[in-house]
């Protein structure tokens, strides 16, 4: 299990040898109490290769006092304590180096008291009721510590390569005696500037062995430090903000928002292009260029941008099990430069949402998608739908909690988000976590149906507001006056149709002209005069009424003259196409030639024609109004 | 019988008829809106959803302050992060309607919870206004001649390509907002005009109000609609809806305009103003003229009129002597430096360098037309015709809306932008006239097909004898006049099922009748030639208009390259400086400085203070101990300057660099053009003057260049350069970016010694001429 531990701000130590005051302090002390055990053998490997120092160690204790014991107590200087970031001890049980079957032993934190001071203790809980007598028991501890490589020096130019320095004991700290012991330091390049030469101490390529030594004392402290060379990307995200918003629609989206650092030396001087582009990697050799990102499996809309827009420099590609983003900053990364900027993607939700006992939980890893980086302050706020309740968490290790509202589209009570705080946090702690509540699925159609009501509500008043009638005073002479208004134009309609409907009447007859003119059927002809005429009679009949309201309406008094015009001339329109009408008829009746005929209804056709041009006017200037 | 039945059924179906035309007209304007707001977003879809440009980003910024400090801050903010150290009154200085209608916008939105940032909001303001103008561009030519035409001017507005390039979205700049608020508030005053009504009196001068907030331009306006009202009073259209459409606007508008900060008493100070004064005296001394005339005898009114003609003309030249000695008192005659160069395009180049400097004050070139209004330059004359015939006082406002604005946009080219509304509005009628006669002249001469219709329509008894009057029709066709009759006859039964189309049948009668033939060539080259618009503007759209000039792609064989180098510099500013420094580059990068990477800066593209902007062309034009000196007078701890020599950009610094020496001349006499002229020729290379070769921008922009390629290439002045090897003494590289663009240069502390002498200028070789360049910035003529 991992570490439980303290949450206090990782301030980085200046680059100082303060062993004095703590070697001092181990040799004084010793206390009884713990000395039933021993380490009959302890193998360390640290691993340097990349800027987040793990140290694996392997312990094989056994127990030589009477009682049994159920745990083993690790200690750390707190200079190193600080940094610590993640603690786990694993036992293997048998002889068997079986990675499989390990099994994880649970660490405490360890209430120092009567340790020597600047010491800080963890406690290993063995299994199953602990260490008898004289039995023993392998297992690893593997810690990993953020910022323990210190650059130096601290200020390096373009051209340099970036030096590290690392502080270790070469004795493995501890409040039991060690019988047998070795350390082996691994590092990136076999190019070491300069490390503490011990007794029996080797270098192999990149490795530098310490050991083995044999029965230490409680408490042995040998600082050792090795300074060498390292270019590995120096990747710290002074804070790491990720956002996860659940949608029940089916995407769980994640924003992550860094705000990153060079860690390594600083760079001081010129930054020359010109340099870093001829040789970029001598010229620019501590700098790093890009970062990796591993993406779950699935991972889509992907974007990288800051606040001045998006960046372009980015590749994606992915297979079933994974999906990679490899991100450039806008410029490189030299030591000291800093930059902002926010990963988003949105994954599959039947990927990470997952339903037990009527409840849902989110299953979702916690760290970072970026490769080997630092994280100084991690805080992940998962956003779930509006309307969730009953929200519980389940985190591997100790976080710190707390509750928000985020008011997103069209929220109403907004959504509550789990808010979980984590400092010091390396890509072992890249683990599950869980978010468990209660929603209803009904409430997923909330919003949609607040979007449909309102424009229904909107369509409604529209339709409202049109048919109803706004105006404030209904008696006000202007409101009457528009009433009345209204009644003479419809009026004014009524009449205009009537006079075309007496047009309608004229053309036909006209039309009987004519086809008495082809076929000389009087007869047919003379029935439709007669039809005609009837109609028109109606027609003015029905004028009548429609005038006499003009007559009556002071609304009307503008336009009456006009209309009375219209219905005089298209009355007299009337008389002289029935007079032509009948001469025509008599005229073939009496077998007349069409010349002849046309020469006497010459005259008449001409008035007619008048007469019609005006009725049109009149009828025009009637329908502008 | 019947007839009560049949006239109410008529009655429904002309008020059907009606509905169904306005809800078509409806569904067209809200495709209108849909294309003039999606034709805009390939800037978006082909780079990305950011800010463009330069003043953009400043009204981004002020935005932001907007938004998060509220509006009392936003009146009283002193922004001490730009023209160090000086600083300037945001809030007085500023033309507010573009970042209150967005903040507005924002804070509306957030307010029913969906979050939008502000960057987002800003980017799609130019576009939701451009569909809200193509809608007020309806409206105003609806009001001049009739619907159609309004639709065809929307939709030609909608995707005008003048119109696209100041409203892409992301260009979030003062014409985006104001094109909109111009265009209404003309038809504002259309219709009030038309209607006499003071109600739509008010909403103008509210209208005005919009516009005065938003843009600089206003003055156009003020100034254009004086001249229609004195237009219509010289050719005796005086009415009492004219005294209604113009004296509330002079009163209201003047009062309200008074209370934006950057006007205030400027509304009734400056020369802009003056004419709306002078018309609002005149159309009062009209108006009671006119009352007068109304009262009084003939006779007795010709007697008057000699009296106060004589008495009156005594006082009018003491009035107006006294007006001339007051303007003339002041040194500008008080008009603005911009308007004065509006009114004689030679004036900036004589006495400006700082406005004549800017590319969009240039007068534009022919070629420019026809790509920013394409066919609508051919449209336009049958527009003018179109409303001579008949002239009405809303048709002879766009008559002479068209007039200035044609000379406005002759004289500076950023003002075709006002030209294009008017541009639109004319082809708009013109295309809409022409198709009226075309399809009228088709449908008049296919009996058959609207006897068909009328059948189907009609429906009723009269069927029977429409179909056979079709018959007589076709068969009298050969004796009778061929012409009139048919037009007649088909006439006479559109009315009948109908009863009434909804446009007057007498202009039809009145109208000549177009062959057949001629009328669907007509059409159909109507067609073509919209299409070939169509065409070229989304081809605008899409290429020509939508970079966002931060960002530049370029496209080689092996794909598409971008360079993204201006962000990549400010990113880098903003990142790794400290929050106060200083940085100092030309004008034209003020903006984007300040906006995107939050660092003071010396001068920006509100070049208000000519004196600060020549001491920084001084700066650069100087050697370098010089110029050191000065910057670090100033404070400044960073020069940035932009060089494009290395993968050819060409409005890069070298480039715009003339300009710095012209303007820090003017202010500092010892920079002279000349030095820096090898005869008359601008030139970096080997024949170039050592003043040229010894100054800042110089160093700065080729320090270490020949290293890249050994020759020192430059592919913007295709030359190699003069000065290869040279070290900076004062000055040390920070940062350039990728592609070199950008390059950052640090000033170096003082020594504790000084060494000696530093080298200075000595040649003197003179010459002038001009390799004039600068870059795109947007800048406002009106401020």
């Amino acid at each position: 299990m991992p570490v439980r531990e303290t949450i206090d701000s990782s301030s980085r130590t200046k680059m100082g040898f303060r062993f004095d005051l703590l070697v001092l302090a181990v040799a004084l002390l010793s206390t009884p109490a713990l000395s039933d055990l021993v380490l009959t053998r302890v193998d360390r490997r640290v691993d340097l290769t990349s800027h987040i120092v793990r140290i694996v160690s392997t312990l094989k204790v056994e127990n030589t006092g009477k009682d049994s014991v159920s745990e083993v107590l690790l200690v750390f200087p707190e200079r190193q304590a600080k940094n610590l970031a993640y603690l786990m001890a694993a036992s293997s049980p048998g002889k068997g180096k079986a990675k499989a079957s390990a099994v994880n032993l649970p660490v405490e934190n360890f209430n120092s008291e009567g340790l020597p001071p600047a010491l800080v203790a963890y406690s290993v809980s063995l299994p199953e009721g602990g260490l008898g007598k004289g039995a023993s028991l392998t297992f690893d501890v593997s810690a990993v510590f953020t910022h323990s490589l210190l650059p130096f020096p601290e200020k390096i130019t373009q051209a340099d390569t970036q030096l590290l320095v690392f502080e270790e004991s070469a004795y493995f700290l501890s409040p039991y005696a060690v019988k047998v012991q070795s350390l082996t330091v691994k590092l990136p390049h076999p190019r070491v500037e300069s490390y503490t030469k011990l007794e029996n101490t080797k270098v192999q390529g990149s490795e530098i062995k310490y050991g083995p030594y044999e029965n230490l004392a409680p408490f042995s402290y040998s600082p050792i430090v090795v300074h060498f060379e390292s270019n590995q990307p120096f990747v710290v995200a002074r804070e790491l903000v990720r956002e996860i918003e659940v949608s029940h629609w089916g995407n769980v989206q994640v924003t992550e928002n860094y705000n990153l650092v060079h860690g390594g030396s600083q760079i001081k001087g010129e930054f020359s292009r010109l340099d870093y582009q001829a040789r970029p990697h001598i010229r620019g050799a501590s700098a790093f260029k890009n970062l990796v990102a591993k993406l779950p499996p699935r991972a889509h809309s992907v974007y990288y941008r800051d606040a001045i827009g998006n960046i372009s420099t980015s590749h994606l590609w992915g297979d079933s099990r994974k999906t990679e983003l490899e991100i450039e900053p806008r410029y490189p990364m030299f030591g000291g430069w800093r930059t902002a900027f926010t990963i988003g993607y949105g994954l599959p939700l039947q990927d990470f949402l997952f339903e037990l006992d009527g409840k849902r939980f989110l299953n979702i890893t916690f760290g970072s998608p970026i490769n080997e980086i630092i994280i100084d302050t991690l805080i992940v706020k998962v956003v779930l739908p509006e309307g969730s309740r009953d929200i519980s968490v389940s985190a591997p290790f100790p976080v710190k909690q707390w509750q928000e509202t985020k008011f997103s589209h069209l929220d109403v009570i907004g959504r509550p988000v789990i808010a979980l705080e984590k400092s010091k946090v390396v890509p072992e702690l890249d683990q599950y976590f869980q978010v468990y509540y209660k929603f209803n699925s009904i409430s997923m159609f909330r919003e949609p149906m607040m979007l449909i009501s309102g424009f229904f509500l909107l369509f409604v008043a529209c339709i409202v507001y049109v048919h109803a009638d706004l105006s404030i005073s209904k008696s006000s002479a202007s409101y009457l006056a528009k009433l009345q208004w209204e009644e003479v134009q419809s009026v004014i309609q009524q009449v205009d149709n009537l006079v075309n409907r007496c047009l309608m009447v004229h053309d036909k007859l006209d039309a009987s002209l004519r086809d008495l003119s082809r076929m000389g059927d009087v007869q047919a002809c003379k029935a439709a005069r007669k039809h005609a005429d009837g109609l028109l009679k109606e027609l003015s009949k029905e004028l009548k009424p429609l005038l006499s309201f003009l007559q009556n309406s002071p609304q009307a008094a503008q336009i009456l003259p006009k209309v009375e015009e219209l219905v005089v001339k298209e009355r007299e329109l009337q008389d002289k196409l029935m007079v032509k009408h009948t001469t025509v008829v008599d005229c073939y009746e009496k077998k007349l030639s069409g010349r002849e005929i046309e020469n006497r209804i010459a005259s008449q056709q001409n008035k007619i024609t008048a007469l019609r041009q005006e009725v049109d006017d009149l009828l025009d200037f009637i329908d502008e109004l | 019988m019947a007839a009560p039945e049949a006239s109410t059924a008529a009655a429904a179906t002309t008020s059907l008829r009606y509905a169904f035309g306005g809800v078509l007209s409806f569904f067209i304007l809200l495709l209108i809106g849909v294309l003039a707001f999606s034709i805009r977003l390939f800037s978006v879809i082909k780079y990305e959803s950011v800010i463009h440009e330069f003043d953009p980003y400043f009204n981004y910024r002020v935005t932001q302050f907007l938004t998060k400090n509220g509006i009392y801050d936003f009146w009283n903010w002193f922004d001490d992060r730009t023209w160090y150290p000086l600083g300037r009154v945001i809030g007085g200085t500023v033309y507010p309607g573009l970042t209150l209608t967005a903040g507005t916008l924002w804070w509306f939105l957030n307010s029913l919870n969906i979050p939008l940032s502000v960057e987002t909001v800003c980017v799609f303001t130019a576009p939701i206004f451009s569909a809200f103008a193509s809608w007020a561009t309806y409206l105003l030519t609806k009001e001049v001649k009739g619907a159609g035409a309004g639709l065809t001017a929307a939709a030609l507005l909608a995707m005008v390509p003048s119109y696209i390039s100041r409203s892409v979205a992301g260009s979030y700049d003062n014409e985006a907002v104001a094109i909109f608020a111009l265009i209404f508030t003309f038809f504002l005053y259309i219709k009030t005009l038309n209607t006499g009504s003071l109600f739509y009196a008010t909403l103008n001068a509210i209208s005005y109000f919009y516009m005065v907030c938003s843009w600089g331009g206003y003055t156009f306006i003020i100034n254009l609609i004086p001249m229609h009202v004195l237009l219509c009073i010289v050719t005796g259209r005086y009415s009492s809806r004219l005294y209604i459409a113009y004296a509330p606007l002079v009163v209201l508008g003047t009062l309200l305009a008074a209370l934006v900060p950057v006007v205030g008493f400027n509304a009734v100070m400056t020369s802009e103003h003056f004419a709306s004064f002078l018309v609002f005296i005149i159309i009062h001394v009209v108006a009671l003229v006119y009352y007068i005339k109304g009262i009084l005898s003939p006779k007795m009114f010709k007697l008057a009129v000699t009296l106060v003609l004589s008495a009156g003309l005594i006082v009018c030249f003491a009035v107006v002597a006294i007006l001339i000695a007051l303007v003339a008192s002041s040194p500008t005659k008080g008009w603005s430096g911009r308007s004065l160069s509006l009114l004689d395009p030679t004036y900036a180049s004589k006495y400006i360098p700082i406005i004549a400097s800017v590319s969009e004050h240039q007068p534009p070139t022919w070629p420019s037309y026809f790509m920013d209004i394409n066919v609508l330059a051919f449209l336009v004359p049958a527009g003018i015709i179109a409303c001579f015939l008949p002239l009405s006082d809303a048709s002879s406002f766009v008559v002479l809306y068209i007039v200035t604005s044609v000379y406005f946009s002759g004289v500076m080219v950023r003002l075709m932008l006002v030209l294009a509304p008017a541009a639109c509005i004319m082809s708009g009628i013109a295309l809409s006239e022409a198709f009226d006669t075309l399809t009228r002249s088709i449908k008049f001469q296919l009996p058959g097909i609207s006897g068909g219709n009328s059948e189907a329509n009609a429906g009723d008894a009269s069927s029977a004898s429409a179909s056979a009057q079709n018959d007589v029709i076709k068969a009298d066709k050969t004796e009778e006049t061929a012409k009139e009759r048919p037009s007649r006859k088909s006439k006479k039964k559109e009315k009948e099922p109908v009863e009434r189309p909804p446009r007057n049948p007498r202009n039809a009668k009145k109208l000549l009748v177009l062959p057949f033939e001629a009328s669907i060539v007509g059409i159909f080259l109507l067609v073509l030639l919209g299409a070939f618009y169509v065409v070229h503007c989304v081809w605008a759209a899409a290429e020509a208009y939508s970079a966002p000039s931060i960002v530049l792609t370029s496209h080689s064989h092996d794909g598409l390259h971008v360079f993204d180098d201006f962000r990549e510099a400010y990113a880098w500013l903003s990142h790794n400086t400290e929050v106060d420094d200083k940085v100092a580059s030309w004008w034209d990068y003020g903006y984007q400085t300040t906006a995107m990477a939050n660092r003071t800066v010396i001068v920006d593209n509100n070049t208000w203070n000519n004196t600060h902007i020549a001491t920084v062309g001084t700066a650069m034009s100087s050697p370098e101990k010089a110029a050191w000196e000065i910057f670090s007078s100033l404070d400044v701890k960073y020069v940035l300057v932009v060089f494009g020599g290395l993968v050819g950009y060409p409005s890069d610094d070298i480039n715009k660099f003339l300009w710095m020496v012209r303007i820090g001349g003017g202010v500092f006499p010892h920079i002279k053009e000349p030095d820096y002229l090898r005869d008359g020729q601008y030139r970096i290379d080997s024949e170039a003057t050592p003043t040229m070769l010894n100054c800042l921008m110089y160093k700065l922009s080729y320090y270490r260049f020949v290293e890249t390629d050994g020759k020192a290439f430059d592919r913007v002045r295709r030359t190699e350069i003069g000065k290869k090897h040279f070290k900076l003494t004062h000055f040390e590289e920070v940062f350039t970016t990728h592609h070199w663009m950008v390059r950052l240069y640090k000033l170096k502390p003082p020594k504790n010694r000084l060494r000696g002498k530093t080298k200075k200028s000595k040649a003197k070789t003179s010459s002038a001429s001009s390799s004039k360049r600068s870059g795109k910035i947007t800048r406002n003529p009106w401020q």
